[in-house]
């Protein structure tokens, strides 16, 4: 039973990193731009949901708003610094989002304040279900879990079938002859960018109940989000998938099981210790052996 | 005198002189900022052997500049509790103790430069990151040592004849010491392994089908940054009384590229300078408004975007435009000539 939990809170935080990873990883695979500011993105979804739905008290109303607003920022972001950053390399591209993430938190701080906001929430979703005999669990995680699987596939079938993802993939194989096949590759890129940072907003949505909402929330995530792309193969949306997974599942795992697991080796005091800086370690560990053993990551997106 | 001559004796000269300037001008404080600076310059000329040399983006500089003060923190922490950490009671003299801390950072450097140089490009780039990461997860579960909240220092290590605790004589230290470590890194890149370095960096396959084994020289510099980096952690240990996580933090390798980028990539003395405005222009807005980020973070934009070359580029193009200048006139004099 506490197997069956900790795979579903795997999942729940499995969910996050694709719905950030995802855009990551496409922005990366079809631009060439490490983007530092991505996790800038889903902060301001996550300000933009909460502010809503305490002004409004319509949680739905707080979702449409994430969505708008890491949309605009994403938009406007990208016209006025992210193109100009395509084709440079990728130290002056680090710098650049960096400072974007400088910037970003601070004037979230001028506009909200140092105060971390609390998002109303309507009965049912901090209600409980009972998904098998004996194991409830909450309806809150179970949306987390849904929305990923929903965009997971929704990205598979936008990317496989329809004209768009077509022009997605010849982007990303050869950006310069899909422009001179006549197709407006700088609104292609837009386009890109922004459906990047909407699925930034929708995480930001998703997680504003759930986690605390403050500055800097999207640095701290971002930074996993990039083992997660690194770990799948940048550039690839299923290793991605794959890569949130892995690393969503040794995390939750890793907190239920290593702590008990070093108490039976070690004496308790250092076994604490241990134990707290192997979980926070986790992904890192992962991140490390696997490009150990394939330095491009588990699928690339280029054989 | 050439420009970079020049460039070279005003910095020497503004360092020289810096303590008794502060004195003149009742500014003590100036002191311990280019304490600071020479720190921090320290650290930014080590990543930039790195970054503009050996092409090697490294995201994760910040944690031997955390291990190097860690490894200070906890030897002081040790001696001052009376507590021997593995049956060695401890020692607070500097020749004892930054030695050891060299050869941990050293040893660091060795091992994360190994695992890394399997990679490059974005995936170095990331790799560095998480090892960075990593290292700072674990100094923050260490909670013998403070866990987060770090230790504090009781006092600066002793070295010699020399107080350290004077705020001028462990300025003098730093400065000699920034000096050192910038001609050594002098000389190595314009050495036959400098050379290979930079070659590696325009062509690796170019410099492999000439015979060269690529990991061995890379690996090399890796160490000698890593090594650098610790240096540095060490004096900022030393200066601040005070060693944290946050030393280590992802935020403080992406400050030290501020500073490289600013100064100048591939420049060595550049980073000094970059290190200077960083923290200049820290100083002056923070104390104009609490969100002076807000001011910074788009000056850093347009200099990535536009600045190419950095504040060293700067320096010298304004130094080279005068013989240029003296060089027109007589021209224009013989066509003002009726």
């Amino acid at each position: 039973m506490l197997l069956l939990e900790q795979i579903l809170n795997g999942l729940q935080y499995s969910a996050l990193l694709f719905l950030l990873a995802s855009g990551l990883t496409l922005i990366f695979g079809i631009m060439g731009v490490i983007n530092l500011a991505h996790g800038a993105f889903y902060m301001v979804g996550a300000f933009c949901a909460a502010y809503t739905a305490m002004a409004t008290g319509s949680f739905w109303l707080g979702g449409l708003a994430a969505l708008i607003g890491s949309a605009c920022y994403g938009a406007l972001i990208e016209t006025t610094i992210m193109r100009r950053l395509y084709n440079r390399d990728h130290l002056d591209q680090v710098l650049a989002t960096l400072a974007v993430v400088f910037f970003s938190n601070e004037l979230l701080t001028l506009i909200f304040g140092r105060s971390p906001p609390a998002m109303p929430t309507p009965e049912w979703y901090s209600s409980f279900v009972e998904v098998l005999p004996g194991l409830m669990y909450p309806v809150s995680r179970l949306l987390f879990i849904a929305a990923g699987l929903i965009v997971a596939v929704g990205m598979w079938l936008l990317i496989n079938h329809t004209r768009l993802g077509m022009l997605i993939r010849a982007g990303a194989d050869d950006h310069e002859m899909v422009g001179a096949l006549g197709v407006n590759i700088a609104r292609l890129y837009t386009l890109v960018f922004v459906f990047g940072c909407v699925l930034c907003g929708l995480a930001g949505f998703m997680a504003a109940p759930l986690l605390s909402v403050e500055i800097g929330m999207g640095e701290k995530i971002l930074i996993t989000t990039f083992v997660v792309i690194v770990v799948g193969g940048v550039g690839s949306v299923r290793g991605a998938l794959v890569g949130a997974l892995l690393i969503g599942m040794v995390d939750s795992l890793g907190r239920a099981y290593i702590p008990p697991l070093l108490d039976q080796l070690l004496p308790s005091e250092t076994s604490g210790t241990l134990s707290a800086g192997l979980i926070s370690a986790s992904a890192y560990i992962v991140m490390a052996l696997v490009l150990l053993v394939r330095p491009r990551g588990l699928l690339p997106a280029r054989a | 005198m050439s420009p970079r001559l020049i460039i070279d004796l005003a910095c020497l000269a503004t360092f020289a002189c810096m303590p008794l300037l502060a004195h003149w001008l009742h500014e003590p404080y100036l002191v311990s900022f280019f304490t600071r600076l020479a720190i921090y310059g320290m650290a930014a000329i080590s990543l930039d052997l790195l970054i503009g040399y050996g092409a090697m983006v490294s995201f994760g500089h910040a944690a031997f500049f955390g291990l190097g003060g860690y490894i200070v923190g906890i030897v002081a922490f040790h001696t001052s509790q009376g507590m021997p950490l593995w049956g060695w009671e401890g020692s607070n003299s500097a020749l004892v103790v930054w030695p050891l801390a060299l050869l941990v950072c050293a040893l660091l450097s060795l091992l994360v430069g190994y695992l890394s140089l399997r990679t490059s490009g974005v995936q170095f780039i990331m790799i560095t990151l998480a090892f960075g990461q990593m290292l700072y997860f674990v100094l923050g579960s260490l909670s013998l040592y403070g866990g987060d909240d770090g230790i504090l220092l009781n006092e600066r290590n002793t070295l010699g004849g020399l107080d350290l605790g004077d705020a001028n004589h462990f300025y003098y230290l730093c400065v000699i010491l920034l000096a050192g470590w910038l001609l050594l890194c002098r000389r190595l890149v314009n050495s036959r392994f400098g050379f290979v370095l930079r070659g590696l960096k325009q062509s690796e396959r170019r410099s492999v089908s000439l015979g060269l084994k690529p990991l061995r020289y890379r690996l090399t510099a890796f160490v000698i940054a890593g090594t650098g980096g610790g240096l540095a952690g060490i004096l900022w240990a030393n200066y601040a009384l005070f060693v944290s996580p946050d030393m280590g933090a992802w935020h403080k390798s992406g400050e030290l590229m501020a500073m490289v980028i600013l100064g100048g990539v591939g420049t060595l003395l550049g980073p000094l300078l970059g290190a200077a405005t960083y923290l200049g222009l820290e100083q002056v807005l923070s104390q104009w408004t609490e969100h002076w980020m807000l001011i910074f973070g788009p000056l850093l934009l347009l200099v990535v975007l536009f600045g190419k070359k950095g504040v060293y580029g700067l320096l010298l193009s304004l130094l080279q435009r005068k013989p240029k200048a003296l060089a027109i006139k007589p021209n224009a004099a013989v066509e003002a000539r009726p």
